[in-house]
């Protein structure tokens, strides 16, 4: 039997939503469960429910209904194991700006436990392997974006944990600091065993860090499965049209739907998605039917699914629409 | 790991240091505080000289009178602004990182506190040098100046574990600022800080029999006097103890308020 680091059996949590209106649905009976050792990405459009989940799963927020155990403890009733057992990486920042990145790491060294002495090596070792070293003795307030990050994600490992939770740990960051986040997150599940619990706005990061995706929409796991799973469960190839033009009166719509094997169709302003069974076929018909309507055409590209496909077949929306949303 | 999760004790001890070092590096923080309690007393100090020749006045100089008043309305209105550290904490993921970990609760709220009255102590032994300079004598001796150190340093934790409640409460800066200025004025004028009792109307004197600002203003000017009626002493700071003691607890609670909103 595999033993489960985090089990989430039928969450629901729900938000006042003021006066005289329905209570917002945060969660709707969201469920999953993550093995030992492995890199959940947890993906999803904005209010989906991503930092609620982590909420409720690292004691800070209680659901209104449903269980969750994490490194096999329950969330609400043995909250003092939990918190013992697991990192925290919120989506906010979480250092103390007023304090140097070694007196943040150290207090929280010393609340979990650690001695003075111990504390303060963990620090240095952290410090080292984040690359902040040299800034462990300047107030964080003047870190840039991306030391506070990585001295964010160092105060979640103070303590080893086993289970952790990072909430959008690279949202914001430039390539370089993003990509160092990488290499270090990969490191700790494929060198320390960790679990780790990712919410991210980036396809890439979930494709390159998750061993193990969930997409949630609405407050539910509407996909789960490995990377590899998931884009394999996808038919067919996906075309990818780019018009001079916007579709602004559904003409292309209907004219791609009216051809054999094109389903699937999704219209983005001057972009066009459609899934078809064969991409060396389609592509010819498409083009045709469009030139036939001399509808201008910028490009045309066919791809096996990609991360992204999988995600707009369970959100509706694609993913670059969502990251401009959030942008 | 294997360590043993330390207590209340403990974590009080680290949140205080972590304060501690904030205020330290801010000294200014301090000094601003200040100002107002210096007008009061040389502004009010000058314009009320004559209140002592009122009919009934106890005390023999007004500036004696007024100042352990001004210590206790110094450390009310700074402790309105203790929770405004909780709102930062807030605006950041600090707060939230904290209540995920095992921390005590209760030293979350009392290293806040600590460090807050270590401010009020310093803000006390000035305000006390400012009245003296303005001619402010006691006769009392010393146990006269450590219960008015100590009463102002409750005052300052009650009514700093009141407005840490409220940040947590509201998780708005502006909201925290109003409703602290909303208490602390009705605070400071129904109370003997500025005028004697017997010169006072009477719903003045009444109200002030339930403000524990009061409480700490009349230990304070007992215990400074030449002869001080000790068993009045004991009773007020008595009260202003368990007033501390019991919001102390009931802003403890917020923490779950505030982890059901979240
Ligand atoms: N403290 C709160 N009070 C009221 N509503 C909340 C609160 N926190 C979240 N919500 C609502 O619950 C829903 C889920 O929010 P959540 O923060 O979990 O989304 P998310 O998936 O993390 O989104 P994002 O990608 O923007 O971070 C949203 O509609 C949000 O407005
Ligand atoms: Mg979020």
């Amino acid at each position: 039997m595999v033993t489960h680091a985090l089990d989430a059996v039928d969450l629901v949590k729900t938000y006042p939503a003021g006066r005289k209106k329905p209570p917002l649905r945060a969660l709707d009976g969201l469920t999953f469960s993550v093995p030992e050792g492995i890199v959940l990405g947890l993906l999803g459009p904005n209010g989906a429910g991503k930092s609620t989940t982590v909420k409720i799963l690292t004691t800070l927020s209680r659901a209104d209904s449903g269980t969750a155990r994490v490194a096999g403890h329950d969330v609400v009733r043995e909250q003092d194991q939990v918190r013992h057992a697991i990192g925290f990486v919120p989506q906010k920042s979480s250092s103390d700006p007023m304090a140097t990145g070694v007196e943040n790491l150290v207090l929280s060294g010393r609340i979990y436990g650690l001695s003075r002495v111990n504390a303060v090596r963990r620090a240095t070792e952290l410090l080292e392997r984040f690359g902040l070293t040299e800034f462990g003795d300047r107030q964080v307030k003047t870190y840039s974006g991306g030391m506070q990050r990585k001295l964010d994600v160092a105060l979640g490992l103070v303590h080893r944990p086993q289970v952790l939770f990072l909430d959008e740990p690279t949202t914001g960051l430039d390539p370089e600091a993003r990509a160092d986040l990488w290499n270090e997150v990969g490191r700790l599940s494929g060198d320390e065993g960790l679990t780790v619990l990712l919410t991210t706005h980036y396809l890439e990061e979930a494709d390159r860090l998750a061993g193990q995706l969930a997409i949630v929409d609405h407050g539910k796991i509407v996909a789960e499965g490995t990377p590899e799973a998931l884009k394999a469960e996808l038919r067919g190839d996906s075309v990818h049209v780019e018009l001079v033009d916007p579709d602004l009166d559904g003409t292309v719509r209907a004219l791609l739907s009216g051809l054999a094997g094109v389903g699937e169709i999704v219209v983005e302003g001057n972009a066009l998605r459609a899934r078809v069974d064969r991409g060396a076929t389609a592509v010819p018909a498409v083009l045709g039917a469009l030139e036939d309507k001399a509808i201008p055409v910028t490009a045309v590209t066919v791809s096996r699914p990609s991360l992204d496909d999988v995600y707009l077949q369970y959100t509706g929306r694609s993913f670059r629409a969502v990251e401009e949303e959030a942008a | 790991m294997s360590t043993a999760i330390p207590g209340f004790t403990t974590h009080t001890r680290f949140i205080t240091g972590r304060w501690l070092r904030a205020q330290y590096r801010q000294p200014a923080l301090i000094a601003f505080t200040l100002v107002q309690p210096a007008i009061w007393l040389l502004l009010f100090g000058q314009l009320f000289k004559g209140v002592v020749n009122i009919p009934g006045f106890s005390d023999s100089s007004y500036i004696a009178f007024l100042t352990p008043g001004i210590v206790m309305m110094t450390a009310l209105m700074t402790s309105g602004w203790s929770g405004t550290t909780f709102i930062a904490d807030m605006e950041r993921g600090v707060m939230d990182r904290m209540l995920a970990s095992p921390v005590s609760r209760g030293g979350l709220m009392a290293g806040q506190l600590i460090s807050n009255a270590t401010t009020t102590l310093i803000q006390t032994i000035l305000v006390f040098a400012i009245g003296m300079a303005a001619g402010a004598r006691y006769d009392g001796g010393a146990a006269g100046y450590l219960v008015t150190i100590g009463v102002s340093m409750l005052v300052g934790i009650g009514f700093g574990s009141l407005s840490n409640a409220v940040a947590l409460l509201t998780r708005q800066q502006e909201a925290l600022i109003g409703i602290s200025q909303f208490v602390s004025l009705p605070l400071t004028f129904m109370s003997s800080i500025m005028i004697d009792p017997s010169v006072a109307p009477h719903w003045v004197n009444v109200a002030a029999r339930f403000n524990p600002v009061d409480w700490a203003a009349i230990a304070a000017r007992q215990a400074l006097a030449a002869d001080p009626d000790w068993s009045s002493v004991l009773r007020h700071s008595g009260l202003l103890l368990a007033f501390t003691l019991f919001v102390g607890w009931l802003s403890t609670r917020a923490f779950r308020t505030y982890q059901r909103s979240v």
